[in-house]
């Protein structure tokens, strides 16, 4: 407790710390209309804002995108979240004037550029899919999934079918499966997995009656195993009248490798920001389309974008929009993520074609197992299978008090990204490897190599994993410090005499 | 095109390695007869052919930066972004950087957000503010979500101002479709010159949340003051939907003592994209911060002492708390707030004041003018920010159509909404109208006056 007193060093001023009175950072004409009366009395008095000029503003931003690793910097293998590369030609696609200042209530004779593009993505991503619809609208992949529930919910309820009240969800899967659905007042039971990784297909069975709403199954799963009963879990699921949802955040191990309506998904979320390029953004804006299977089609949100009349010999056809018979209603504002979501998902489908596509998952999947041939000598993997996309394994050894985030933290000091730790929560101190299509022969090798490397150092050396990273610009964080005091801003100099 | 870095020498020796002959190999637990579909997809393009056919489809759009004059809002606004903003985001650092799950080396993206967050408390009057929500719309959705947890679902009913953005409205309605609340108030019907204090009547001791917008759906701006004080003297919480250009200029929500202030933050510095993807910034008092959903960033010290910034009290979210989460919210908007925060840090104190005042001026320079012309007259008395309803005595359709005959985008027809303002427009003139293009506008209605 002897820094408690002691002021922390600053390694980047806020703009708030780097504000100063009178500078400018941008400009605006005179008004060329007559000033209108202001209604005083509603006016604001301060606007304690920073004051900053534009150079200022370039370098501090500049500063802390150093502090950032990246895909564009880096390798990123975090299970889960398919970080390949996003090509740079999107970037450019997304930002075409007629993309960027396109009113979203604009006359649809205006936009039919943006409602063609969208009608085409959405017939791409049945295709893909195997489903019969697909809506844009849901804003990232957990908002796919809200929508995905909602929909389940909608089409029992129009069958007078009120007793089905249980979502059936593996231990395996994402905190947004359960948590979707008990936004919607869900009882989620959760199904064990088997020795194999696979659903329990026993306890399965033991929880499937006609209370069940459906399923909701990640496949191949958050192991980075496609279930070997796939057809005889949904079969299950089916047979006593659910529905089944498919979490598509795997999806980068399945296209043109097989169609997730083909094996008998009802429902399924997209995420455009994983299998399709579009980049992360340091956390959004991600995008979620859903598709489903004809009879859930009624069902989907508000609005699609359909044909409403067919192309002539002289005219291409007129797209707009159309509400669905028994639509849930609207999931967000307006038509989905397009500018950044839609545009680039489809320019890089465009650019891949259906082998191209196959391609993709081929080689995501060649990584995965690579990666996973080099390191089960060193690393305890307890599903020790051919793997899809991604495998876990345990980050700790016998007699060793090293945990798997000091290996996550001791990469970092060897330049890479960490796999995504502790999760899923059925593998004790899960590392969670999903390297991607996007990485060659060399970085996977130094990948293993440091990991074998770390192996070793957690016998010989601990307190180098326990100290990790000590190369980066930070260190170790005070999670604690943080939760127990909240600051969660920060104010202009002279206001902080007040706010503390 | 592909991007896939792998030579089929390096391929096959991986492949040794796995210990399987071929890529197929790898794929034998999908059932067989489903294996490997043919898909029917046009062939791949390179980037060249790609670039041409999505800068085809671009223009063939008509855009408010050279095709039309618009005067278009509701909602979404086309406002001038500083060249600064995008060269910013364009920074592969923060873009293909995923959620800042590793601190050490996240530090860009978590600082960035602590300062959208405080921005975002400062624009608002509020003490936090939280990493951003998918858009304005479930912004306002995830604080029914928060007045629920709030009171442990013991009190049903919501209170909606017909004068919030429909789609807003509507959103809310779908989220909460599970929940058996009572909606009072959502009613396109209801009379809308009533002023906010007539909805006092509408919330009881069951009311859990109250919605109202600001400046409201019509541009309007009241003063909210005796309705807030009025609601939490139910016991009720208030969450005020705000646009944030307007905030620069007019007393906060949190001076009139609001709970929750949300709304979309689009116009600090995001295209509008044809609608998406934006942010939805949600500020909050600091009691209530336990229950607010999304991400928030905190400010800690590292290991060595200096300064730095963390995802906290994550125990709320969907990753720890599963079905138990008061949202199932998993990303942020990242970028898009890192664009907000990039914006009011350029403009500051002076340009956010200069872009609202010249907003609100060129607005009424408009209405003055528009409500001159020989049937047409403003629907509402009250004060405005830059949106007003215009009055007709013709069908609002017609008269934007001969708009666009002329290249203006008119105004949003607000008869598709409520039924009362039938042969209603709302109009937005921001400050990337000039005089010389409302006069325009004001000539081309004058026409259709006397045409």
């Amino acid at each position: 407790m002897a820094n408690a007193t002691t002021a922390p060093k600053i390694v980047e001023p806020t703009v708030f710390d780097l504000s100063s009175p009178g500078r400018k950072g941008v400009s605006f004409p005179d008004p060329d209309v007559p000033r209108a009366k202001l209604p005083e009395s509603m006016l604001r008095k301060d606007l304690p804002l920073p004051e900053l000029a534009e150079v200022d503003v370039v370098r501090h931003y500049m500063h802390l995108s150093k502090f950032n690793y990246s895909v564009d910097g880096g390798y990123y293998p975090l299970g889960s979240c398919t970080m390949k590369y996003n090509p740079k030609i999107n970037e450019d696609t997304c930002r075409l004037p007629g993309f960027l200042f396109t009113h979203p209530l604009q006359p649809i004779e205006t936009v039919q550029g943006n409602l063609a593009l969208m009608y085409q993505l959405q017939e791409w991503l049945k295709e893909i899919s195997g489903f019969a619809a697909v809506t844009l609208q849901p804003a990232a992949g957990a908002h796919g999934e809200f929508t995905g529930v909602l929909i389940m919910r909608a089409y029992h309820k129009s069958r007078g079918d009120s007793k089905r009240v249980k979502m059936l969800i593996p231990d395996s899967a994402h905190g947004t499966n359960p948590a979707s659905s008990g936004m919607i007042g869900l009882q989620v039971v959760q199904i064990p997995s088997d020795a194999r990784g696979n659903v329990d297909l026993k306890a399965l069975k033991e929880q499937c009656d006609d209370t069940v709403v459906g399923m909701m199954l990640t496949n191949p799963n958050t192991l980075g195993l496609f279930d070997e009963h796939i057809e005889e879990v949904i079969k299950l699921v089916h047979d006593c009248g659910g529905l089944m949802y498919g979490d598509g955040a795997n999806l980068n191990a399945l296209l043109g490798i097989v169609r997730p309506g083909d094996l008998g998904f009802d429902v399924m979320h997209f995420n455009l920001h994983k299998t399709f390029s579009v980049p992360h953004g340091g956390g959004g804006p991600g995008s979620g389309p859903v598709g489903v299977v004809a009879h859930l089609a009624d069902f989907l949100p508000e609005p699609l974008v359909g044909i409403l009349e067919e192309a002539t010999d002289d005219e291409p056809p007129l797209f707009g929009f159309i509400k669905p018979a028994k639509s849930i209603g609207r999931m967000k504002a307006f038509h989905g993520h397009f500018g950044g979501g839609h545009v680039r998902a489809f320019t890089y489908i465009a650019m891949h074609g259906p082998d191209g596509l196959k391609d993709i998952s081929q080689y995501a999947v060649l990584n995965a197992n690579y990666l996973l041939a080099r390191l089960r000598k060193t690393y305890h993997v307890p599903f020790d299978r051919i793997c899809m996309h991604e495998f876990v394994a345990e980050g700790q050894f016998a007699g060793s008090d090293v945990r798997a985030l000091d290996i996550a933290k001791r990469l970092m000091d060897y330049n890479f990204h960490p796999p995504t730790n502790y999760f899923p929560l059925i593998v004790h101190e899960a590392l969670m490897i999903e390297p991607t299509e996007t990485e060659n022969k060399d970085t996977l090798d130094a990948f293993a190599d440091a990991l074998i490397k770390i192996a070793d150092e957690a016998k010989t050396q601990p307190d180098l994993l326990h100290n990790a990273p000590s190369t980066t610009q930070f260190g170790r964080m005070d999670e604690v410090k943080a939760a127990r005091e909240l600051v969660l801003c920060c104010w202009l100099p002279e206001d902080y005499a007040e706010k503390v | 095109m592909t991007y896939i870095p792998i030579s089929p020498k390096e391929r096959d020796a991986m492949l040794a390695t796995i210990g399987v002959k071929t890529l197929d190999d790898l794929f034998k637990d999908v059932p067989a007869r489903h294996r490997f579909p043919k898909l029917d997809l046009p062939p791949a393009l390179t980037e060249m052919e790609a670039a041409a056919e999505l800068a085809d489809i671009a223009a063939s759009n008509e855009n408010v930066r050279g095709d039309l004059i618009s005067f278009l809002g509701a909602g979404m606004y086309n406002h001038y972004i500083p060249s600064v903003v995008d060269h910013v985001l364009r920074r592969g650092e923060f873009y293909t950087a995923y959620t800042p799950y590793q601190p050490e080396i996240s530090q860009g993206t978590l600082q960035a957000i602590f300062e959208y967050q405080s921005l975002m408390a400062a624009l608002t009057g509020m003490e936090v503010s939280n990493a951003s929500h998918y858009d304005g719309a479930t912004a306002a959705a995830e604080a029914v979500n928060m007045a629920w947890a709030q009171f442990r679902g013991k009190r049903k009913k919501v209170v909606i101002s017909p004068t919030v953005h429909p789609q807003y409205r509507a959103v809310i309605r779908t989220y909460t479709q599970g929940m058996e609340l009572e909606l009072a108030g959502d009613d396109p019907n209801a009379d809308l010159g009533s002023g906010p204090e007539a909805l006092m009547s509408l919330i009881d001791d069951n009311t859990m949340l109250l919605i109202v917008q600001y400046p409201d759906f019509f541009g309007r701006i009241y003063d909210y003051t005796k309705l807030i004080a009025g609601a939490h003297g139910k016991g009720a919480l208030v969450c005020v939907v705000a646009n944030p250009t307007a905030l620069a200029l007019f007393k906060t929500p949190g001076e009139m003592d609001a709970d929750i202030v949300v709304g979309d933050g689009q116009p600090l510095g995001i295209p509008m994209w044809y609608g998406g993807p934006s942010l939805g910034f949600f500020t909050t008092k600091k009691s209530y911060v336990h229950k607010m959903a999304g991400r928030l960033v905190g400010e800690t010290v590292d290991s060595r002492g200096q300064r730095a910034y963390v995802l906290t009290l994550t125990a709320r979210e969907q990753h720890i708390k599963r079905e138990r989460a008061t949202s199932n919210i998993c990303t942020n908007q990242g970028l898009l707030a890192l664009a907000s925060a990039v914006y009011m840090s350029l403009l500051g104190k002076s340009g956010m004041r200069q872009v609202a005042e010249l907003c609100y001026h060129k607005a009424h320079y408009a209405a003055e003018q528009l409500s001159k012309i020989k049937g047409m007259e403003l629907c509402f008395r009250e004060p405005f920010f830059h949106e007003f309803a215009l009055c007709l005595d013709r069908p609002a359709k017609d008269v934007n159509a001969h708009l666009l005959e002329h290249g203006i985008l008119g105004g949003y027809d607000l008869g598709q909404d409520y039924p009362s303002l039938k042969n209603n427009l709302l109009i937005a003139v921001t400050e990337m109208n000039t005089k010389e293009e409302i006069d325009s506008l004001v000539e081309v209605l004058s026409e259709v006056d006397h045409g």
